[in-house]
């Protein structure tokens, strides 16, 4: 490894000291993606030119003092964010040939940062799934063991976060999708209050789930990061109105008096044993820091991945309506008229989880079962949302495992969808009832990556951090990466 | 819980996906186990609990009925399969 700072407040602060150049450090990132990046296939778009110019921009600014805290910082962004001029393509043959014409607006917020885009990040095929296995452009693999998962569906961030091809990153979290993976991956992910972080130029997979956040190493480099990506935009109609926070100012006030819930349900016997061990070490080591840890009770929690697979694959089935071969997106080849021109385009441009998302979302709103799934699921909802509400009125935040494993293997899941999409039993709930929470990760399995999550109440996205961050000050399971070992350093 | 062919094949017309008559079975029971999984949601009674659609229950927010973007069709046609004289074109719906 070599001796540049590995996080994004280390590189921000020897920019800023002038140690070295953006140039340099993104030049170092284009280098270990070009050694490693074959292998871990964490990167769809590597744009290299595009970032060098970037960068050189970054260093006049640096040179002429008119900097901000992240310029010149290199990150690399999922390729579900529309970044003007360089292809997204939500990890879809559909969207193999779209290139933007405009940018989301977190792509703009990071650009006006003048950080540093190396390249978009791969990931499950709009977003749906698990493990990266779903993605057109083939499997991420984990980079602390081949052939094992990196977790989804921003799995390309994660794995590029934690073999430092990229000190952040950027996700979408709809079911856990920055939490799951992060946890699996060992390193630190974000998902902001619904609302928190623009959805416009988000391509929509379940847009009242949807969420984008931060990824990387430390609790205190997924603060900085926020402070960039999150903001009122009036651009998405579901944007909080809310003044901006700075996301660091509470960092470094001690944990000691907080009050810590623990779910009974999150340890039941659906949690693989050698995953709770670190989890159960980690929450004597904040008694020890002074936290009051106490036993709660969320008795619906069994009924949120039902619930939030009938919603989300209606929301897919609706929003993914729009692909249909006219405006952009693949078409297919001489079509014999309209209908089979949405047909084609749609079966040959979708992969077959999307396709069974739609077919799903499409039976649940059909007539004659709405009331049975999609009523259903939505009254749910309500009675997590509310048993949320009543624990956070007791606790600062709810404590448990990220996911109930550690990284699995390429393709033990993939028969089955349900055994899939129960590897996000602890993490569904949360976007259902719209709630900030982060995964750290807090120990090892059997040298994979464990993963801890803490869910905080409405916009508490700056306690959360300071738990973490109190956390990672006292250990140092966030330092470690894994070796690389295809002998390439 | 089973589903059909033709009940997979109506589902398919209406989400406007070709599913091969070799793979109807196949899709059937896939989409059968999903929809048998989240029927756990039974288990339990929600009569009179009002169905929540929005984490949050905020209104969306408006703004003035004021032009902000520019014509940007050209741009946005860039991307498009088939265009002409700023049309899309889709096979003939009108004989």
């Amino acid at each position: 490894m070599s001796s540049y700072p590995e996080t994004v407040a280390g590189i921000a602060t020897a920019l800023a000291k002038g140690e070295f150049s953006s140039v340099e450090i993104t030049r170092h990132y284009l280098d270990r993606i070009a050694a490693h990046d074959s292998r871990l296939n964490s990167y769809i778009t590597v744009c290299e030119e595009h970032s060098l110019n970037q960068a050189a921009a970054a260093d006049a600014m640096l040179k002429s003092k008119d900097a901000g805290p992240l310029t010149g910082v290199p990150y690399a962004h999922k390729d579900i964010f529309c970044t003007k001029g360089i292809k997204t393509s939500c990890g879809s043959r559909m969207l193999d040939n779209f290139v933007a014409p405009y940018s989301a607006t977190v792509s703009e917020r990071l650009d006006a940062a003048s950080m540093v885009l190396l390249g978009k990040t791969n990931m499950d095929e709009f977003a749906m799934g698990s493990s990266n296995e779903t993605s057109y452009f083939g499997p991420v693999t984990n980079p602390w063991r081949e052939g094992a998962v990196p977790g989804g569906s921003s799995g390309g961030s994660a794995a590029a976060v934690a073999a430092r091809l990229a000190p952040g990153a950027t996700g979408t979290d709809t079911g856990g999708s920055i939490r799951q993976p992060a946890a699996l991956c060992g390193i630190s992910g974000l998902k902001p209050t619904y609302g928190r972080v623009s959805r416009f130029g988000l391509i929509a997979f379940a847009s009242s789930l949807d969420q984008g956040g931060p990824m990387a190493t430390t609790a205190e480099d997924l603060a900085l990061l926020l402070n960039v990506m999150a903001g009122f935009d009036n651009k998405d109609s579901t944007s909080v109105d809310r003044p901006d926070e700075d996301y660091t100012r509470s960092l470094r006030e001690p944990a000691a008096g907080l009050r810590v819930g623990i779910p009974k349900q999150f340890f039941s016997a659906d949690l693989d044993a050698d995953v709770a061990a670190p989890i159960r070490s980690a929450i004597s080591e904040l008694e020890t820091m002074g936290a009051i840890c106490t036993e709660i009770d969320l008795k619906h929690m069994d009924l949120s991945i039902p619930a939030y697979y009938v919603i989300s694959s209606a929301e897919c089935s609706s929003n993914l309506s729009r692909y249909d071969g006219v405006r952009f997106g693949h078409r297919c080849d001489d079509p014999r008229d309209i209908e089979d021109m949405y047909r084609r385009s749609r079966s040959e441009g979708f992969g077959v989880e999307t396709q069974r998302r739609i077919l799903v979302g499409t039976y649940a709103l059909s007539s004659g079962y709405y009331d049975a799934y999609y009523q259903k699921a939505q009254q749910i909802r309500r009675l997590i949302r509310d048993e949320f509400k009543n624990a956070l009125e007791n606790v600062d935040a709810i404590l448990g495992p990220t996911s109930p494993t550690t990284a699995f293997t390429m393709g033990q899941k993939s028969d089955d969808p349900v055994a899939m999409y129960l590897s996000d039993i602890y993490t569904t709930a949360v976007n259902l009832a719209g709630l900030p929470a982060i995964s750290i990760p807090v120990g090892f399995a059997d040298g994979l990556p464990v993963g801890m999550q803490l869910i905080g109440n409405y916009f508490a996205e700056a306690k959360l951090l300071q738990i973490a961050h109190q956390y990672q000050n006292v250990t140092d399971w966030h330092q470690h990466s894994p070796s690389l070992d295809d002998g390439i350093e | 819980m089973a589903i059909s062919d033709d009940e997979v094949s109506a589902i398919a017309r209406l989400a406007r996906l070709e599913i091969k008559e070799q793979d109807l079975a196949a899709v059937g029971a896939g989409l059968g186990r999903v929809l048998e999984f989240v029927r756990q949601m039974d288990a339990i009674d929600t009569t009179n609990i009002e169905p929540l659609a929005h984490p949050l229950e905020l209104a969306a927010h408006r703004r003035a009925d004021e032009v902000l973007e520019p014509d940007l069709r050209d741009v946005y046609q860039l991307g498009a399969p088939q265009v002409q004289n700023a049309l899309y074109l889709v096979p003939k719906v009108i004989e």
